[in-house]
C-alpha cells in the first residue's frame, strides 16, 4: 500500500488555482490507461481479516512469475471495502469487471494464468446466484450491486484511499474548487438546504437547518465556529462510518473543508473512535496529502480560505459519540455526557457554535455542492432525500453493506441486496437502527425506509439492518443479543435445529482448533473472529 | 423579564436564570442533592425534574438546568413528576443504602424499599459530583475528581493516594449531600504535615 513518500513527485508540488487543479488532474488521468489490466484486491476491515494481503502478495508474485511485468504491467490496486464483506477476501479484474470472491493466496496463479493471460474468467472463483444457481461473472450484474445506488459509496473499491491521485483522477475536490470560486458561503448553504439532506447519525435532523442556526448563532455570538465529523460509530452491527472512513476518506474531508468554507470555520476535528485503526490512519494519510497540494491548510487553492483539521482519536467509550460527551472528550476531559438545553450550534465546542455532523452526511456534502441541491432532492423520496447506507447483518445471504435510496421498500432490502434469508427459511424480522432501534417484523415488509416512516414504525433509521428467520432465532433474542455485544451478530451462536440458517454454513472452514461448526465469518475483523469466539468453544454440535 | 406559570402562579424570573432558581426565590420546594448555589449545575441526581407544560405537549426536565421562557407552565409536583422522583429514589436506595439522608427523603416520597439490588449495604456516596466541582470552582485546586466509569466510577484523588494539592479546607465534606465525604477526606488529604496538637514543641 502506498503512502506518503510514495506520492508521485512530478505533481507533488503545491496548487496554486483551480485551473492547477484541472491540470494536474488531466495530467494523472492521461497518465492512466483504462485498458490497462489491473486487479483490484479489497483491503476493507472484512476482507483484511479474511487474508486479503495474503491474496495480494500471491498476486503479486504470481504476476512476476508469470513474466507479465514486462509485458503488460498489470497493476495490483488495494481499496476500501466493496461491501460484500460475507464473500471476502473480494478480488476484481478491470477492465473487463470481473468479480472474484474468496480468493484465497493458491488462487493467485490460476487467476493470473486464466484472466490475464487467456482472459478467461475462473468459474469456481465467481459468484453463484443462490436462487438459479447461475454464475454470475461481472460486478455490475451480481444482483447486490445492482440494486445499489452509489453516491457516498461510489469511490470506495474503486480508489486506492492513501493514493490522493486516485481520488483527483475520479472527481475528487471538484466540488470545493467549484465552491471556492464560483459560490459563495452562502449559496454553499442554500445548495444544502435545497438538498433535503438529513443527518445519517440517526436523529435525521436537517442539515441544511442546523447550518442555518449555526450561522445564526455565530450571527449573534461571533466567531470561532467550529465544524467536527462525528466518527464514534458504536453501534453493534454498523460499520458504515468505518466503511467510509477507511475507503474514501478524501470525500469526508472534502465534505468538511465545504462546509467550513460556508461556515467560516477554520478548525474542524474528525472525533474517530480507537477501534478504528486504519480509519485513523487512512485519514491522516488524506490529510498529509490534501495539505501537500494545497487543498488543506493555509490559502487553500490560492483562494485565501484557511482551515485546518485534526483527528481526536477516541479512548474507547461508547458514550463519546453523543454530542456533549464527544466535545469534552475532545477538549480533554473525562467523555461524559451532560444534559443541556442549548443546543450545540449554539454551544457546542468550548462553549462555542459547532457543527457536529456525521461521517455519511459530510461524504454527501461533496456531491451535492458539485451537481446541486436539486439533482441529490430528486433522489429517494420527499422529506428523506439522498441514499442511505446500511449495514446488512445477521440471517441474510449476502452480509455486507449497501447504498440504496431512500424509501425503497423493506422486502427489496432483504430479497434482492440480501439475497434472502438462507436455506430457504421464512423471513420473520428486521431490526434497523441498532439498540435505540427497532424490530420490524412481516407484515411492515413493504415499509419504505425514510426516517419518517421508520420512526412511525417504532424504530430509527441509521445503523444496521439485521434480518432474523424464523425458526434460527427469536427477534427478541436478536434484540437482546444486540444491545449485549457487537460480535454476537456475527459469532451468533448456531441454534443446533437449523443448521442451514447460518449465512456463514458455505463460508470456508475456520482456523479454529478443535475444528467447530461455526465456520469464520467476514464481518468482524478483531480476533473474536477467530478463536475467541463462544461458539468457538464448542467441539461437538448435531448439526456437524 | 420573563413571565410564566409554576404550579399555576404566574411568576418572574430573569433572562437566563433557570426553573430551579427561580422556584426557590418564590419560595416553591424542589428537592435537589447534587445542586448548590455556589457552583455551576450539572445535572446529576436528577431529582429535581419538573413538568414542562408547552400548548398539548408536556416534558419532564431537569429544573436546575432548564433555562426559563416566556410562557412556560411548570408542574413541581405533578403526578408524572412524583412518580419519576420516586424511580429515581428507587435506583438511589440502591446505590447507597448506607446513607440516612436518601433513606428520609425516600421515605417522604413512599418508597421504603428498592426493587433494584444493593451491592455495597454501607455505600453513602451517590456520585453527584458536587464535591469535585466545589474543589474545583471555588476552592480552586482540582484535588479530587471522578475516577473509572460506569459501575467503576468513584470519587477520589489522584492515583488514589493523600492529593498533594489538597488544603484540607473541607468544603467538599460541607457541600456533600450525604455526608459521604467524611469518610472519604482523610484518604484524600493525606497524613497532616505539620502537627497542631497543643504542648507539641
Amino acid at each position: 500500500m502506498s503512502n506518503i513518500s510514495a506520492v508521485p513527485q512530478p505533481w507533488a508540488e503545491r496548487l496554486n488555482s483551480a485551473a492547477d487543479l484541472e491540470a494536474l488532474r488531466q495530467r494523472l488521468e492521461a497518465g492512466q490507461d483504462p485498458n490497462r489490466p489491473e486487479i483490484i484486491v479489497c483491503h476493507g476491515t472484512g476482507c483484511l481479516a479474511n487474508g486479503s494481503p495474503q491474496a495480494a502478495e500471491a498476486l503479486k508474485k504470481a504476476i512476476k512469475d508469470a513474466g507479465l511485468d514486462a509485458k503488460v504491467v498489470p497493476g495490483i490496486k488495494i481499496t476500501g471495502c466493496h461491501g460484500f464483506c460475507s464473500r471476502g477476501p473480494l478480488v476484481v479484474v478491470r477492465p473487463q469487471g470481473l468479480f472474484y470472491q474468496r480468493v484465497q493466496p493458491e488462487d493467485a496463479q490460476e487467476i493470473v494464468q486464466t484472466t490475464l493471460i487467456e482472459g478467461k474468467p475462473v468459474d469456481r472463483l465467481l459468484y453463484v446466484d443462490p436462487v438459479s444457481g447461475e454464475h454470475i461473472p461481472h460486478e455490475k450484474d451480481i444482483p447486490f450491486y445492482k440494486h445499489q445506488e452509489r453516491i457516498v459509496l461510489r469511490n470506495i473499491g474503486k480508489v486506492d484511499p492513501t493514493d490522493l491521485g486516485d481520488t483527483l483522477v475520479r472527481g475528487g475536490y471538484q466540488a470545493l474548487a467549484k465552491a471556492l470560486f464560483s459560490m459563495t458561503p452562502e449559496e454553499v448553504v442554500q445548495q444544502v438546504e435545497a438538498s433535503g439532506l438529513r443527518g445519517r447519525g440517526g436523529a435525521g435532523f436537517p442539515t441544511g437547518r442546523k447550518w442555518r442556526s449555526a450561522l445564526a448563532a455565530v450571527a449573534k455570538k461571533g466567531g470561532p465556529v467550529y465544524v467536527v465529523v462525528n466518527g464514534d460509530e458504536g453501534d453493534p452491527g454498523a460499520f458504515m462510518d468505518r466503511t467510509i472512513m477507511e475507503g474514501d476518506p478524501h470525500a469526508v474531508l472534502e465534505g468538511l473543508i465545504l462546509g467550513a468554507y460556508a461556515l467560516g470555520a477554520h478548525q474542524g476535528y474528525m472525533y474517530v473512535r480507537a477501534e478504528y485503526p486504519v480509519a485513523i490512519k487512512h485519514l491522516g494519510i488524506a490529510m498529509e496529502q490534501a495539505r501537500a497540494l494545497g487543498l488543506l491548510g493555509e490559502n487553500i487553492l490560492g483562494s485565501g480560505f484557511s482551515f485546518d483539521v485534526q483527528v481526536n482519536r477516541g479512548a474507547g467509550a461508547f458514550v463519546c459519540g453523543e454530542s456533549t460527551a464527544l466535545f469534552t472528550s475532545i477538549e480533554g476531559r473525562a467523555g461524559e455526557p451532560k444534559p443541556k438545553y442549548v443546543r450545540s450550534v449554539e454551544e457546542g465546542l468550548w462553549g462555542r457554535p459547532t457543527v457536529l455532523n456525521n461521517v455519511e452526511t459530510w461524504a454527501n456534502v461533496p456531491q451535492i455542492v458539485e451537481k446541486g441541491g436539486a439533482w441529490f432532492a430528486g433522489i429517494g423520496v420527499p422529506h428523506s432525500t439522498g441514499t442511505k447506507v446500511f449495514s446488512l447483518v445477521g440471517k441474510v445471504n449476502n452480509v455486507g453493506l449497501v447504498e440504496v435510496p431512500m424509501g425503497i421498500p423493506l422486502q427489496d432490502i432483504v430479497e434482492k441486496l440480501g439475497g434472502g434469508v438462507p436455506g430457504g427459511q421464512p423471513f420473520k424480522a428486521v431490526q434497523t437502527g441498532g439498540p435505540s432501534g427497532g424490530c420490524l417484523p412481516e407484515r411492515l415488509l413493504d415499509l419504505p425506509l425514510d426516517f419518517d416512516a421508520l420512526t412511525e414504525a417504532g424504530s430509527m433509521m441509521a445503523a444496521w439492518a439485521s434480518a432474523a428467520c424464523a425458526r434460527c432465532s427469536t427477534a427478541s433474542a436478536r434484540a437482546r443479543a444486540a444491545s449485549r455485544t457487537s460480535w454476537t451478530c456475527a459469532a451468533w451462536p448456531r441454534p443446533s435445529r437449523t443448521a442451514p440458517c447460518a449465512p456463514w454454513a458455505a463460508a470456508p472452514p475456520t482456523r479454529c482448533s478443535p475444528p467447530c461448526n461455526t465456520s469464520r465469518t467476514s464481518t468482524w475483523p478483531t480476533s473474536r473472529t477467530t478463536s475467541a469466539r463462544p461458539g468457538c468453544a464448542r467441539t461437538s454440535s448435531p448439526t456437524a | 423579564m420573563v413571565s410564566f406559570k409554576i404550579n399555576g402562579e404566574t411568576v418572574q424570573a430573569r433572562q437566563g436564570w433557570t426553573v430551579l432558581e427561580t422556584a426557590r426565590q418564590h419560595g416553591v420546594h424542589i428537592p435537589t442533592l447534587c445542586h448548590h448555589e455556589a457552583v455551576e449545575p450539572s445535572g446529576a441526581c436528577r431529582l429535581c425534574v419538573v413538568e414542562v407544560v408547552q400548548g398539548k405537549w408536556s416534558k419532564i426536565v431537569i429544573s436546575c438546568m432548564y433555562p426559563v421562557a416566556e410562557g412556560i407552565e411548570i408542574l413541581t409536583d405533578s403526578p408524572r413528576v412524583k412518580n419519576v422522583r420516586r424511580w429515581i429514589l428507587e435506583m438511589l436506595l440502591a446505590e447507597c443504602p448506607g446513607s440516612k439522608e436518601i433513606r428520609a427523603l425516600a421515605a417522604e416520597y413512599g418508597v421504603s424499599a428498592s426493587r433494584f439490588a444493593a451491592h455495597h449495604p454501607d455505600e453513602q456516596c451517590i456520585l453527584c459530583g458536587l464535591c469535585v466541582r466545589v474543589c474545583k470552582e471555588v476552592v480552586g485546586v482540582s484535588a479530587i475528581s471522578t475516577i473509572g466509569r460506569g459501575v467503576h466510577k468513584k470519587i477520589g484523588s489522584p492515583y488514589q493516594g493523600p492529593a498533594e494539592a489538597c488544603v484540607a479546607c473541607g468544603s467538599c465534606v460541607t457541600v456533600c449531600p450525604t455526608g459521604a465525604m467524611r469518610a472519604r477526606l482523610d484518604a484524600v488529604r493525606g497524613e497532616p504535615k505539620v502537627k497542631l496538637a497543643h504542648g507539641a514543641k
